[in-house]
């Protein structure tokens, strides 16, 4: 094992897998590049826990390649891959001490026992459970447990490292935390990531990009902030973030709201049945006086005000639309001029924010 | 003011007591529920077991004596009689776990609804009654019985295997009716084993056999111990399928004891065995554990 590790590259090409005759996985193609963290991302039972365990080697798909660099890897044992893998359950092996679980795959590997020793600490080390080698699994929290699953999957420097929901046994505050924390770990490692989670904040704040997986299908593969505003199709605008949205005409190239033009600066996304304004509620603007002309005019009444802590949201009534949300900051500008129940507040939906999408992808 | 405080301190103080002698009628109702078992039990078991266990102290002439325990220790009989015992518990044990472990390791393989239809095939038999096991097996096994006519039908032996009414009898039978003591605990060890620790294993570069070696099997010991224990103790005081398989040529200790009872009336000496069976039973346990080191494995 040399000390330099260089990570991999990942092919994925036209995989199939049914189980009867559902479509775990469905002619998935998916480029990934080397040192890239990269976030399958999809509702339960979407196939992106099928599609790591493919990558995985415990799934074997019906059809299709798997290139790690350039070795075609679909017929390789999953002992053979060299993957690094945290499970959601950790996956621990609950008769062995701390540093026994980490020094598993050296051992494996016909390490020395020094060797073992010293890389066990330097694992244990990067993950800040210095110390912590010879308490057994039961006696460490969950955040801690999760610190070693982790050590354990990179200790030996794989290329590849796959995470299955690693995070989603933590409280809400630690889960945060440990984003941060294993999006710093992914830049020290220099090693591929792929990641699957169901929470889609946790896949924007870690992720290079995210494939966005549902009916075992990738509808889109985007960094996160394109993602965001420039969904391609109703799945993934629905998906990811709060949002209202409403049926739309589309001629012509321009989108048409109870007979009015939209107006917008983002492209149309092909695909097919109808079509679908979304209105994230903050990117509505909140304006006290006349709306501007070059923007979208949503305004209504107040139908009530719900305080959040970070941020407001109201609800307004539009007349013809039915409910929309606003979410304005929680501070004295958010606050400023905001009106009260039931009285009119001016909305404006900027152009460059006005997001139309097919229902179905293409 | 004050006397609104006062009223406040005089009620919390009223509550502190009545809540203790609430929590006082609690226990006293658990323990009130529980007595008469507990009673049954010291009267049943233990009074019987210190009353029966006393008389081994006591000779023939009914003085207080070693004699029986002498006898045991000098007698070549009593002697062979424990190491025929200990064969025999040996025996059906190790064959338990030969037969029991893959049956139980394959069953965890299956889908939850064809390993529960299996089991049922295992806990039939264990439902019916020994002694009808017993003499089916007594049945089967005779000289001209369905396993020694089908062997010589097709030619594979000519003269009839003793199969009955010896060793490998009493054997074939205690392990037909033991092999569910071992097979109960072991699986229900082995189904509670993560799948994920065995994907991890080999994710992390173990073979399919190494990862079955290093993290299956050692997880799977305390259902294999647990089952170990049961078939063995309970093995060691066996008597009925013994008796009936092993045709008055296989003697084991539950036998000795009965016949030293109805045959010579020497209630010491029977005493005396029950009382060494017991303790056997016990340093095994002890041993067992200590050999397994289980107290690291149970500690989770």
């Amino acid at each position: 094992m040399s000390t330099s590790v260089q990570s991999l590259p990942i092919v994925l090409s036209r995989l199939c897998k049914a189980y009867g005759s559902v479509k775990a996985l469905d002619n998935v193609s998916l480029n990934i590049a080397a040192g890239e963290f990269l976030t399958l991302l999809g509702p339960s039972g979407s196939g992106k826990t099928t599609l790591l365990m493919a990558l995985a080697g415990f799934v074997r798909p019906d059809y299709g390649s798997i290139l790690f660099g350039d070795r075609e890897m679909i017929t390789t044992p999953p002992n053979k891959r060299g993957l690094g893998m945290v499970f959601q359950s950790y996956a621990l092996f609950p008769f062995m001490t701390v540093a026994e679980n980490i020094a598993y795959p050296l051992k494996i590997r016909g390490l020395s026992k020094s060797d073992q020793k010293m890389r066990t600490e330097h694992a244990l080390d990067t993950v800040e459970l210095d110390g912590y080698g010879d308490r057994r699994i039961s006696q460490l929290s969950g955040g801690q447990r999760q610190r070693v699953a982790l050590a354990r999957a990179m200790v030996f420097e794989p290329q590849i490292i796959l995470m299955d929901e690693p995070l989603s046994a933590l409280d809400k505050k630690l889960r945060e935390h440990m984003q941060i924390e294993l999006k710093a770990l992914h830049q020290k490692l220099d090693a591929t990531v792929v990641y699957v989670t169901h929470d889609q904040r946790e896949a924007l704040t870690m992720s290079d990009r995210i494939a966005v997986v549902n009916h075992g299908r990738i509808e889109q593969v985007e960094t996160p902030e394109r993602l965001y505003r420039q969904p391609n199709s109703f799945f993934v605008a629905d998906f990811i973030g709060e949002s209202v949205s409403l049926p739309v005409e589309v001629s012509n190239k321009k989108a048409h709201l109870n007979g009015r033009v939209l107006k917008s600066d983002l492209p149309i996304s092909e695909g097919h049945g109808g079509h679908r304004l979304v209105i994230r509620p903050e990117l509505l603007e909140v304006i006290l006086g006349e709306i501007p002309e070059t923007a979208n005019d949503f305004s209504g009444h107040v139908y009530d005000i719900i305080y959040q802590g970070d941020s407001i949201l109201v609800i307004v009534q539009h007349e013809s639309l039915g409910q929309i949300n606003v979410r304005v900051p929680a501070n004295r500008a958010g606050q400023k001029g905001l009106p009260s129940q039931g009285e009119r507040i001016g909305l404006a939906l900027h152009p460059e924010d006005t997001i139309i999408v097919p229902e179905h992808g293409s | 003011m004050s006397s609104a405080e006062d009223n406040t301190r005089a009620r919390s103080l009223q509550n502190a007591s009545t809540l203790k002698s609430e929590e006082y009628r609690e226990r006293m109702t658990l323990f009130g529920l529980s007595l008469p078992a507990v009673l049954a039990i010291l009267i049943v078991v233990f009074l019987p077991i210190f009353w029966l266990s006393s008389l081994s102290f006591y000779n023939a002439a009914g003085a207080l004596s070693m004699e029986n325990y002498e006898r045991i220790f000098k007698s070549a009989l009593y002697r062979r009689t424990f190491v025929v015992t200990f064969q025999i518990s040996i025996s059906v044990t190790v064959i338990c776990v030969l037969l029991g472990y893959p049956l139980c390791y394959w069953l965890t393989k299956l889908s939850d609804r064809t390993a529960a239809i299996l089991m049922v095939f295992v806990l039939v038999p264990f439902w019916t009654s020994v002694l009808v096991r017993t003499y089916a097996w007594l049945v089967l096994l005779q000289r001209n019985g369905i396993i020694n006519s089908t062997l010589m039908s097709f030619g594979i032996i000519e003269e009839p295997l003793q199969l009955a009414h010896n060793l490998t009898g009493s054997i074939i039978g205690m392990v037909h009716i033991m092999l569910p003591f071992l097979i109960l605990p072991l699986y229900a060890t082995m189904r509670n084993i993560d799948t994920d620790l065995i994907r991890a294993a080999i994710g992390l570069g173990s073979s399919p056999r190494g990862a079955f070696w290093r993290v299956f099997f050692p997880m799977s010991l305390p259902g294999l111990f647990a089952g170990i224990v049961l078939v063995f103790i309970l093995s060691l005081g066996f008597y009925v399928t013994p008796a009936l398989l092993g045709g008055g040529r296989v003697q084991m200790l539950a036998q000795r004891i009965e016949s030293t009872i109805t045959v010579y009336s020497n209630w010491g000496a029977a005493s005396a065995l029950g009382v060494v069976l017991l303790l056997l039973a016990l340093v095994m346990i002890w041993l067992m554990n200590r050999v397994f080191g289980l107290d690291k494995l149970f500690m989770r």
